[in-house]
């Protein structure tokens, strides 16, 4: 009763201080933030800072060695693999973010319904995200690609659907436990309905741990990306993809060319490092019991 | 020559914060054959003192002064390896929490064998005979069969006994109990307390009871230290404490034990004594229960929590329900509120029968913001998102329609009702205080302007000289605001300072009904009777301040 001293910031004050609290406090989470800064700006800004055209051809100059003229080197028509690296950045990106906020709407929903109220809802649902995950990536976007054509949307709806069942799981699990906590009754007994109840005081107190799980799943969907277009699904060449730069560059590394691969293999590793590092910094920033 | 002695013991914690003091200079002895009660609030470093000397502070904890000696033994120098054979051959303790002090995948026998087998007091072919002994010392019937239990099919009464066995089992002579009896039953609290006094006195042995219950305290310990803020205040006997304390704070501690003849102001520190608000209830019934009934499928058939019960709170009244954990309180205070559907049966309010509206729907009731629970658990029951502001507002939000403006000032005007200063509203629950918690709590349920408030324990988790300000804030808010009451409660002491009418509930039944100074003086049935010799009786005392207040 003592203690008086507080703080009358507004809320959106209040959030900003804390991303920066959260940033100062951790110098790791910064690097990641940082890190991420690197690849947003190459993704939005990508196309317009790189030095050549990505799809500009030039025989002359075909599997030339990493220079100062071309940093990366060039590849065997000749293109610069560093703008084709950078300008990859953003089809990679939209592939995985678009994939994983599919999957984390649909598992967040699908979750929450069977961690709210259970039953045979619940039974029916767990059965099936377990068919989901005893599905392997590849033949299910091998199957999709069979069936819809091989589009790039194709690929985000079959990292998108392999995914749900982590997020739904995890959901599940959050809003299990509070079903019926004191603070779920106390939102029933304010005139909230059971699904407003679910939907803005049991799910936001979910939404720590999924951070983790969305930034290392962004992470695996920039990778399931690449793979799936390493074997010739989704996305296709002539299109700088990081996935296609590496099978492409792949050819060569035998005949001594290993700046094709290895450049968009090393792109392909920072983009995944980051999200991985990124994750627990998301999980501060949305926990409001970091706060003090 | 005393047994254990401890001289001007400091600890300090590294937290983010830098070090923090916990216990700043406690000194104090334990002759052979003595029992020392340790009490104080949340806290005031009495179990961190006990930590210390057994050795078993956390990580960032540090002795950082003063002397530790057992029986002429230095305990801050002797090595790690001789303290291992200390605890629990010379010393051991029983700690809060049972269920949390067993490991629960191994049979508790198992458990039992493990702590005699370390100390070498059993060898493989008689530790299944010397463990099963160890739990019949502390009275567990049918032994043999217990022995192969695991800790969650036995009762918290059965797992404390347990705990007591491991504790007890290679005849320490010191024994240290922390907060033995947390979480029991009060008629459990009084067995588990009189098994512990019976085996302290048949095996000779010191103790150290540390609780925050000074009644209990009072009970069962020769002397009493009284702790607060790392330091001992008073030390002396029970009696002498009660009768006439030195030290202001142990005053406050005394008076805001709840106890047979208190008054609810009594209860304060004499400067806060105004004469309490009196509201007179009316006969008009405002809720009549009529043969209530809720029945559960349980895994071995239907469960009957509630088994037909009636009864019924007049406009303005304060009516006490009383009982032990599993009868049927909670899930007849969840059905009034409309949080679950009772099996059968009917609650008239203002004449109209709620049941008719299922639990689901009563959200969009027209009568939802008429009926109001202050819950249990107060950091539980807030949404650890919301801040205060936001928590009291949501209620007002969706039950009244008040624009934002005026939510604001209702807010305001709710914090100051409850004595919350207003730049607190700003705080997420992990920023307050229990006592600021448990006021949050009370604006949330009062800010629609409730006819009928549930009251869930609410000061279960609150030291006493909280209780004892939230008990006379509830009071006072009932006068001001003609609400009724039902306040749910294990406690017959802290009913009595609230309520007119007290229901005494044991296994979904009404065993006895009637004003509350009746069923307190005269109880009529015999389990009325037994609950309340269970609860501890401080000794009583000559009041001349509080009568003069009255």
């Amino acid at each position: 009763m003592s203690d008086l001293a507080t703080s009358t910031t507004t809320q959106t004050d209040g959030t900003l201080a804390h991303v920066a609290y959260v940033l100062r406090s951790n110098p790791v989470t910064l690097l990641a933030f940082a890190m991420f800064a690197v690849l947003l700006v190459a993704a939005i800004l990508g196309p317009a800072l790189v030095p050549y055209d990505p799809m500009a051809s030039n025989a002359a100059l075909a599997l030339q060695p990493p220079s100062l003229d071309h940093w990366f080197g060039t590849d065997n028509l000749g293109r610069d693999v560093f703008s084709r690296v950078i300008v990859a950045t953003r089809l990679d990106l939209a592939i995985s973010v678009a994939a994983v906020a599919l999957s984390f709407l649909i598992g967040s929903v699908l979750g929450s319904i069977a961690g709210y109220w259970g039953g045979w809802i619940d039974t029916v649902l767990n059965r099936l995200f377990d068919t989901i995950m005893a599905f392997p990536l590849f033949v299910l976007a091998m199957g999709i690609v069979a069936a819809l054509g091989n589009t790039i949307e194709n690929i985000v709806y079959a990292t998108a659907v392999i995914n749900i069942p982590f997020y739904a799981r995890l959901v599940r699990a959050e809003v299990n436990i509070r079903r019926d906590a004191g603070f779920a009754q106390a939102a029933k007994l304010a005139g909230n309905s059971d699904i407003r109840v679910l939907a803005l005081h049991i799910f936001p107190n979910a939404l720590p741990p999924m951070m983790v799980q969305v930034s290392l799943n962004l992470g695996w969907a920039i990778l399931n990306a690449a793979g799936l277009s390493f074997i010739g699904l989704g996305v296709r060449p002539p299109t700088a993809e990081w996935g296609i730069l590496v099978a492409e560059g792949a050819n060569f590394i035998v005949s001594g060319e290993w700046w094709l691969a290895i450049f968009p293999g090393l792109a392909l590793m920072f983009a995944v490092f980051t999200f991985n590092l990124l994750g627990d910094g998301l999980r501060d920033i949305v926990d409001p019991r970091q706060r003090s | 020559m005393s047994l254990l002695s401890i001289k001007d013991l400091k600890v300090s914690f590294k937290t983010r914060r830098g070090d923090v003091e916990a216990v700043r200079g406690v000194s104090l002895d334990v002759a052979k054959g003595d029992v020392l009660g340790i009490v104080g609030e949340s806290g005031s470093g009495k179990s961190v003192t006990s930590y210390a000397l057994m050795r078993l502070l956390e990580s960032n904890g540090r002795i950082t002064g003063g002397a530790l000696s057992y029986g002429g033994i230095d305990l801050r120098t002797v090595r790690e390896s001789a303290m291992r054979d200390l605890r629990g051959r010379e010393f051991s303790m029983i700690f809060q929490n049972p269920r949390s002090a067993l490991n629960p995948i191994r049979k508790v026998g198992h458990q039992v064998e493990d702590v005699l087998r370390r100390h070498s007091r059993a060898t493989r072919s008689t530790a299944r005979r010397e463990a099963i002994r160890a739990l019949e010392a502390v009275r567990i019937r049918d032994a043999e069969a217990r022995y192969n239990a695991y800790p969650f099919e036995l009762s918290g009464g059965m797992c404390q006994r347990i705990v007591i066995a491991l504790a007890l089992a290679c005849d320490p002579k010191l024994l240290i109990a922390d907060e033995p009896t947390t979480g029991l039953d009060i008629t459990t609290q009084k067995t588990v307390m009189d098994l512990i006094a019976d085996l302290i006195a048949e095996r000779g042995m010191s103790a150290i009871v540390i609780t925050h219950d000074l009644g209990l305290a009072a009970q069962y310990c020769d002397r009493i230290a009284v702790m607060k803020d790392g330091e001992v205040v008073e030390e002396g006997s029970a009696e002498r404490l009660f009768s006439a304390p030195r030290n202001a704070y142990t005053r406050k501690l005394v008076d805001a034990t709840p106890r047979a003849g208190a008054s609810v102001r009594s209860l304060l520190p004499a400067e806060l004594r105004t004469p309490a608000p009196v509201l007179e209830p009316t006969r008009a019934p405002l809720l009549e229960v009529r043969d209530l009934v809720k029945t559960y499928q349980g895994k071995s058939g239907p469960v009957h929590a509630v088994k037909g019960i009636s009864f019924s709170v007049g406009k303005g009244q304060s009516v006490g329900l009383v009982g032990e954990s599993g009868c049927g309180k909670s899930t007849t205070s969840s059905i009034l509120v409309r949080l679950a559907d009772p099996t059968s049966g009917e609650i008239l309010f203002n004449g109209k029968d709620l049941a008719k509206t299922p639990a689901r729907d009563f959200a969009r009731d027209p009568r939802r913001p008429k009926i109001q629970m202050v819950f249990q658990d107060a950091t539980d029951s807030f949404n650890p998102r919301h801040t205060a502001r936001q928590s009291i507002g949501e209620p007002l939000a969706r039950l009244t329609g008040l624009p934002a403006g005026q939510r604001r000032d209702r807010i305001g005007e709710l914090a100051d009702l409850v004595g919350l200063p207003r730049p607190l509203l700003d705080r997420f629950p992990h920023q307050l205080s229990g006592g600021q918690k448990a006021r949050v709590g009370i604006a949330r349920a009062i800010a629609v302007d409730p006819e009928f408030l549930i009251l869930d324990e609410p000061t279960a988790a609150l030291d006493v000289s909280i209780q004892a300000i939230v008990l006379n804030l509830l009071v006072d808010l009932r006068a001001k605001l003609g609400m009724s009451y039902l306040f749910v409660s294990h406690d017959l002491h802290v009913v009595r300072l609230l309520c007119d009418h007290v229901i005494v509930m044991r296994d979904g039944e009404i065993v006895e009904e009637g004003p509350a100074d009746q069923v307190m003086e005269t109880p009529a049935h015999p389990y009325t009777q037994e609950l309340l010799a269970a609860a501890p009786a401080p000794p009583v005392l000559a009041e001349p301040a509080s009568s003069a207040a009255e």
